[in-house]
């Protein structure tokens, strides 16, 4: 019972650690879409985010900077997004695929001429990457059973990225359902003429929306280079930001949905993790292979049947235009 | 002016027969990339010493998705290159597709076995490397167990596994092995964070001391033994510096004596096509020392891995490199 408790906790505390760019990137997912902008560039932008990241702390050495340089270069790839779908109403499927392949080919590119490290950037020393933070007195209750492995197991050690995610998400979720703003921004995703109609720009809505979708992207990128790797590895966002799209598909376009949706990812990568090579009774070894699929499976399986139906914004992948 | 030296000592190797006057050779890397701290930049620090050694300039390819592997193959025996050497496994079926078009060139794998008459194979007996860092581990667990983290399972990749495991045993009987994989396509190469999270649950269940397999995605293990003040073993490549005082040694798989012994070979008109393979006996694998384990790796364990060392080179003992094979002689 103690060794299933210990493990439920280190299962938990993983799933916190790897769940909190998920969560970001599918916030960021969140806002693009329910303004009407279907994003399917959200791997894109976290790569390149990461990247800026792990290129910014390892020249400015700090990893504040990383993150302020994440944050500003997946802004800009958004707003390319943002005027490809916005101002030129291109389509916006195509959009977010060129996107995704523009940062998957230029970050190692990039990497490659600045720090000639096959497109990585370099390592980063300990002062430049955000360090796990020790929550005061969690090695004082370390001991204490049950509680003291709840909060210095579970609770502290994660770095200052997964942190801000908890309240950031209350925020989010308070702007996108207890402001005007958030107001504005779900009306222009279901009823863009009606938002036109009341005098107010749906371009500057939507513009906003995607600014907002860059940002969160590039904070989802720098956790990964600088949170919880040491620096960029080409390909390093391994598909998350697909993830956080199906998270947010799953949950429904709203936020605490998309939340528990993520967080059940989380789980079920970090379970995945701890079953590799477990002798069970019967069945004997799980196959590496089958635990690894369990992610994809589950997610097979909620959208397809469990989840009823998804109905999207309306607006949701139209482009707004005016009749004249 | 650079140019002046190497073209100089092709004008004198114009006149010693049995030298191709206008050598052409190329390495493909596989998508970990040139400088992966690993494997591939095993590859290109053998380039680099012909290079250094002999004068030569060679090309070099990345290629960034498997779809290129044939594609480059074709067009580098197309534009008359002599030696072709496509790093890692999985040139294995481009080269079977591409070496019969074209049998005038020469191709040269590392770690894949195709068998035409044009094409050298190398391949390592990395689970002898293992078992010797196995050694070091078994000697420099205090919590008695040890964990293994390997990138994409595959046999190749199980070969490390199998032979770490012996090597623990070996030294220290009933120490369990954790063993864990990063994922089961190529992908598995290129994700630090899941690496990284895999070791970091090794560490948490007592595990301290962490032998990785898995290119890139190994960066992640080392980083995961700097946060917990832990041991890493690094492969391929001597990774002792990525974190010095952290990695306990590493296992090296010298990819760059395979790819130098080809270039010298073709270069000097010897190569020939057929098997190869390296293990403890012809130097293909070892462990690193350097200034950065120098301290950690004790001469307890150095003594033990020598003795080991000694043992299999003279076939008293035999590392199997899969479950249950090649064991008794």
């Amino acid at each position: 019972m103690t060794e299933f408790f210990a493990d439920l906790v280190l299962i938990l505390n993983s799933t916190f650690r790897t769940s909190a760019p998920l969560i970001l990137a599918a916030f960021a997912g969140l806002f693009s879409e329910r303004a009407g902008v279907v994003d399917i560039g959200l791997e894109g932008k976290m790569l390149f985010g990461a990247f800026a990241a792990g290129a910014a702390a390892a020249t400015l050495g700090s990893p504040w900077a990383g993150l302020l340089a994440a944050m500003l270069a997946s802004t800009v790839l958004a707003l390319v997004h943002g005027f490809v779908v916005i101002s030129q109403r291109g389509n916006q499927i195509v959009s977010g695929m060129a996107i995704n392949i523009i940062a998957a080919g230029l970050a190692p590119t990039l990497a490659n001429t600045w720090y000639h490290k096959g497109g990585q950037t370099p390592f980063l020393v300990d002062e430049n990457r955000f360090a796990a933070i020790t929550l005061p007195g969690a090695d004082a209750v370390a001991e204490v059973p049950v509680i003291g492995a709840l909060y210095a197991d579970l609770l502290s050690g994660h770095h200052v990225i997964t942190y801000l995610t908890i309240p950031l998400v209350i925020v989010l979720a308070l702007v996108m359902y207890r402001t005007r703003f958030g107001l504005r921004l779900r009306a222009v995703g279901e009823n863009p003429a009606a938002v036109d109609t009341a005098g107010l720009s749906v371009e500057g809505l939507r513009y906003q929306a995607v600014m907002i979708t860059g940002l969160l992207c590039g904070a989802a990128g720098a956790a990964l280079s600088t949170g919880l790797g040491n620096g960029f590895i080409r390909d390093m966002s391994a598909g998350q930001g697909y993830l956080a799209l199906a998270a947010l598909i799953f949950g429904r376009w709203r936020p605490f949905t998309t939340l528990g949706a993520c967080l059940l990812f989380g789980f079920v990568s970090a379970l995945q993790g701890r079953l590799q090579g477990v002798d069970l009774p019967v069945l004997g070894t799980i196959p590496t292979q089958f635990t690894m699929m369990l992610p994809y499976v589950l997610t097979v399986v909620i959208l397809a049947g469990f989840a009823g139906q998804m109905v999207p914004p309306k607006a949701s992948g139209v482009p707004y235009e005016k009749d004249h | 002016m650079r140019w002046v030296f190497p073209a100089f000592l092709m004008l004198l190797m114009c006149a010693v027969p049995g030298r191709t006057a206008d050598f052409r050779a190329v390495v493909l890397y596989d998508l970990g990339g040139k400088f992966d701290t690993s494997f591939n930049e095993a590859a290109y620090t053998g380039a680099e010493r012909f290079k250094a050694e002999f004068g030569i300039d060679y090309k070099d390819f990345e290629p960034t998705s498997e779809t290129q592997y044939e594609q480059a193959l074709k067009r580098f025996a197309r534009r008359n290159y002599d030696l072709i050497i496509g790093v890692g496994l999985g040139y294995a079926v481009a080269i079977r597709n591409v070496a019969p078009l074209y049998p005038d060139r020469q191709f040269n794998t590392i770690d894949a076995l195709v068998d035409l008459p044009n094409v050298r194979n190398v391949t390592f007996k990395e689970h002898e490397g293992s078992f010797l860092v196995g050694v070091a581990a078994g000697l420099a667990t205090t919590s008695g167990r040890v964990g293994f983290i390997g990138g994409m399972e595959i046999p190749l990749i199980k070969r490390f596994e199998y032979g770490y495991r012996q090597g623990v045993d070996y030294v220290r009987s009933a120490v369990p092995v954790i063993s864990n994989y990063v994922g089961s396509t190529a992908a598995a190469w290129n994700d630090p964070i899941k690496a990284a999270e895999l070791a970091r649950n090794q560490y948490a269940r007592g595990v301290d001391v962490i032998f990785h397999a898995a290119g890139p995605s190994g960066l992640g293990v080392i980083q995961a033994a700097k946060d917990r003040k832990a041991y890493a073993i690094g492969v391929d490549s001597n990774q002792n510096g990525i974190a010095p005082g952290r990695v306990l040694t590493s296992m090296l798989k010298r990819v760059d004596v395979a790819v130098y012994n080809a270039m010298r070979d073709a270069y000097l008109g010897q190569w020939t096509p057929g098997h190869q393979v390296l293990g403890l006996a012809e130097g293909g694998v070892d462990y690193a020392v350097d200034a950065n384990n120098d301290d950690i790796l004790t001469e307890a364990m150095r003594a033990a891995m020598d003795a080991a060392r000694a043992k299999i080179v003279a076939g008293d003992l035999v590392v199997a490199d899969v479950e249950g094979g090649n064991l008794g002689k």
